[in-house]
């Protein structure tokens, strides 16, 4: 009997034991994946930002006033980016003005209204495919259809139409995934109260699901700005001395649309032209320029989160 | 089959009647010739276990069913006369007369005045001065008039869970509607609030028709003037509550009512 009490707890201390081990081992197993993974992020992060670390001690010390305000010159103490950052900043509006009426429009009618059969199946796996799509093949086309075919030239206006196309599925997939995003329950209580299917979206789920489509939309255009291969592909300039007419106007009716028509370049040309030159001080240039559009790059994404965090602020279901 | 009997000194009036409804999801039959009486300011129940097709019918009474592609109706709900199923009638025409109180309260994230006014705004009104009338009077008959006209303008997720039914409710009824239909409204509730919502049912059937479905027989016992107790998309028996939870006809009912299934 005492013999047999005495095996059964022995066993049961085993029992413990084996216990105790197998914990153990998946736990050691469990840091060891930790470790691993934090491993990996530093370093992808340390490289990341010696980069820039590195571009911001190159750049900084040439940003001033005039750099600013100067035209490019073959002289690099003379040399600036008005005419890049002007030009950046008129193609990122003309870009904005159309890709995100078009993209907001198509993301409701896919996810809202189509009938969820294959044809919007078929146009569903493409768009996201798009967004896939090399950038040059985007200049390509637009190199043929804006360009020539519509006469639009190397204009602000093409480059715009050009990079709308690029951001366009981007602005559509994050669009449906806002609206997807919304319970089906505010759904049914606006359809209820007898709203029609336009009173819905319009008096609710775009509400409701604004902040993120504006972070859609400025994740689109954050990509946009330091897009180079397609505008060089429908022919930016890389040196340019003068500024596109200016959109207001002393006369009436004040506003002109002249400067859609101008050539132009952008900060991101700017920056490769300086890089490609033999003297290093225009390599400083280069980075002073990069500098700019990182801080542009990251003044959009911090934009984006605080609008998103604005807009979201009481609206939780 | 017309019934004379005279309760609260007014005299019984048909609201809506179900004839003969069949209902298809896709292929599938979920209701199978159900016929019903809805009687004007009363509040009918409709009881049975999960799959029945209580929540089904209820849906049917706003073609909220009409949402999602593949469903089917075949037979007539009668409201005031006229067969709401009709392809020709629009279910927005529909649910503005036909309101409904969901599972879970599903307030908009707007302001508690803007979840109440909505509905009004939808049937066009702006006038600033008619919109808060009808939203107080809505506040009030919700019973959440004392608690909420201080903050008329705060979020409605502001309010606890019951508090934000009674919103829905007066969201619900701010429009006058002929029937407001409640689905399961009580079970994500704590006792407290659901017996205030079971207390508002009661002074809401002076004003309109209710037609409530529940998951629990006491509240059915508790709240209604007619239960119907559903069966596998068969309306199994329709009677007077008290009628039917002590004098059931049919032993099914018999069965579910004292607690041997669902």
């Amino acid at each position: 009997m005492a013999q047999a009490e005495f095996s059964q707890s022995n066993s049961q201390s085993d029992y413990l034991q084996q216990i105790r081990a197998s914990v153990a081992r998946r736990e050691l197993i469990s840091k060891l994946f930790g470790v691993l993974g934090l491993l990996v992020i530093s370093i992808a992060t340390l490289i990341l930002i010696a980069l820039v670390a590195q571009l911001f001690v190159q750049g900084i010390p040439r940003l001033n006033w005039k750099f600013f305000t100067s035209f490019p010159s073959s002289d690099f103490n003379e040399a600036g980016i008005l005419s890049a950052w002007v030009g950046s900043l008129l193609v990122m509006l003309t870009t904005m003005v159309i890709a995100v009426p078009l993209g907001v429009a198509a993301g409701i009618y896919l996810e809202e209204y189509a009938p969820k059969n294959w044809l919007a199946a078929l146009i569903e796996i493409n768009v996201t495919n798009l967004a896939g799509v090399p950038s040059i093949v985007y200049g390509l086309l637009a190199l043929g259809l804006f360009s020539t075919v519509l006469n639009l030239g190397e204009s602000i206006l093409t480059a715009g139409l050009t990079l709308a196309l690029l951001i366009l599925p981007i602005v559509i997939v994050t669009t449906r995934e806002a609206l997807r995003a919304i319970p089906s329950s505010l759904r049914e209580a606006a359809y209820a109260l007898g709203a029609s299917r336009w009173q819905m979206i319009w008096d609710h789920i775009l509400p409701y699901s604004s902040g993120s489509i504006l972070t859609g939309i400025i994740i689109g255009l954050s990509r946009a700005i330091g897009e180079t291969a397609p505008l060089i592909t429908i022919g930016a300039l890389t040196y340019i001395a003068f500024l596109p007419p200016s959109p207001i106007q002393s006369q009436f009716p004040f506003i002109s649309f002249e400067w859609l028509t101008a050539p132009f370049t952008v900060l991101p040309i700017q920056m490769f032209n300086w890089v490609s030159r033999p003297q290093p001080e225009f390599q400083v240039n280069a980075a002073a320029a990069g500098v700019v559009l990182i801080l542009l790059t990251l003044t959009l994404n911090a934009f984006a989160i605080y609008l998103r965090y604005r807009l979201r602020k009481g609206v939780k279901w | 089959m017309v019934d004379t009997r005279v309760v609260n000194s007014s005299v019984m009036e048909r609201k809506a009647e179900v004839k003969n409804l069949d209902f298809y999801y896709g292929s599938a039959k979920a209701l199978k010739s159900v016929s019903m009486v809805v009687w004007d300011r009363r509040v009918t129940a409709l009881i049975g276990p999960s799959g029945c097709g209580k929540t089904t019918l209820l849906r049917c009474f706003n073609r909220m069913h009409d949402l999602y592609p593949g469903n089917r109706y075949d037979g007539e709900i009668l409201l005031d006369g006229v067969n709401i199923l009709e392809k020709q009638i629009d279910p927005i025409e529909v649910r503005m007369r036909v309101s409904m109180v969901f599972q879970r309260p599903n307030p908009f994230p707007k302001s508690i005045y803007e979840n109440v006014a909505y509905g009004l705004r939808v049937q066009g009104i702006t006038e600033k001065s008619l919109l808060d009338e009808k939203v107080e009077k809505a506040l009030q008959g919700a019973a959440l008039w004392n608690e909420a006209k201080d903050r008329l303008k705060e979020p409605a997720y502001n309010l606890s869970g019951g508090q934000q039914q009674r919103l829905c409710i007066a969201r619900a009824i701010a429009t006058e509607p002929n029937i407001v239909l409640f689905d399961e409204p009580t079970s994500a509730l704590d006792p407290i609030a659901t017996s205030s919502i079971e207390e508002l049912m009661n002074e809401l059937k002076e004003q309109v028709t209710i037609l409530i479905v529940t998951h629990s027989m006491q509240q059915a016992a508790r709240v209604s003037d007619y239960t119907a107790f559903m069966y596998l998309g068969e309306m199994v028996e329709f009677n007077e509550t008290n009628l039917l939870f002590n004098k059931p006809a049919d032993q099914k009912t018999q069965d579910y009512v004292s607690g041997r299934f669902g």
